[in-house]
């Protein structure tokens, strides 16, 4: 009887594998063509994954040689890195700040409520368009912005195209942004005040 | 002092090095940051504070960029976004 049900489903699986077999044969040709076409789609825009996480490694490195450890822990831990507005910091008044985002627009919040004040749209398109795009890494993006802000917040905000907030970042996600924010200084600030004192 | 390029698919260039104190290598510096602000660059220069701050300087010429910068900084200029673009 095990040979007979043995034999049976021997006879099925073989059955059902031809039956198969052409659909199978369908799928993978349409899947080795899509392939193909996308490999060919890469070549085109010149675009090398490889090579964006290469650009985006060293586009960190130097973002961390510029800005304050603080910072660049917060962009490290975060992803965004936050600027006190009027060429000041918190403990000199600064009323305002900015949170930077790569290739998102600037926005400027009140640090004492956390109302969003506003969206600064700004790029730095690179018009000789290296390896087929204008967009700089995202680090590099976020050091541009950080540069120009710190430099001249006035010149980039001119240039900026301003828009209430929600055009184009979520206000929730930056609310939620806030949120993670304050814990991480708060968590910074336990570690720090549970160090020995030297 | 290093001159270095953003560049979209690489992370920053080195565009020239040299030591400003000797006439030949500052020449070159001055010529290769004329370059790039004739493209329509920006050129910043970080800086620090004496409280240790750090910060960034933007310079239109390279008489503005102090003596003892380690480097200089070019970046494509500020362009004011649109949705749907390349922001």
């Amino acid at each position: 009887m095990w040979l007979a049900l043995g034999t049976t489903a021997l006879v099925l699986l073989v059955l059902v594998w031809e039956l198969a077999r052409p659909r199978l044969r369908g799928a993978l040709a349409r899947w080795r063509e899509a392939a193909a076409e996308r490999r060919l789609q890469a070549a085109q825009s010149g675009y090398d994954p490889g090579r964006e996480r290469r650009a985006e490694q060293r586009a960190r490195a130097l973002l961390r040689s510029c800005v304050d450890e603080d910072a660049w822990e917060m962009y490290r831990d975060l992803g965004f890195l936050r600027v006190w507005g009027g060429l000041g910091d918190r403990g000199h008044g600064a009323s305002y700040a900015y949170l930077i985002y790569p290739h998102k627009p600037i926005v400027a919040y009140l640090p004492q409520t956390g109302e969003l004040l506003n969206e600064y749209c700004v790029a730095f398109p690179d018009h000789s368009r290296p390896y087929g795009s204008a967009r700089l890494p995202d680090s590099d993006d976020v050091l541009a912005k950080w540069m120009a802000l710190t430099a001249d917040e006035r010149h980039l905000i001119a240039e900026a195209n301003m828009h209430l907030p929600g055009r184009q970042v979520d206000p929730e996600r930056v609310r939620r942004d806030l949120l993670r924010l304050a814990g991480w200084e708060r968590q910074r600030v336990g570690r720090a005040d549970s160090l020995p004192a030297a | 002092m290093r001159l270095l390029r953003l560049k979209p698919g690489h992370g920053e260039i080195v565009l020239a090095e040299g030591d400003v104190e000797i006439p030949e290598q500052e020449r070159e510096l001055i010529e290769a940051f004329r370059r790039e602000l004739d493209a329509g660059m920006w050129a910043a220069v970080p800086t620090e504070t004496s409280g240790g701050k750090r910060e960034a300087e933007l310079v239109k010429s390279f008489a503005e960029v102090p003596r003892d910068a380690d480097r200089v900084i070019f970046f494509p200029r500020a362009a004011g976004g649109a949705p749907g673009t390349s922001l």
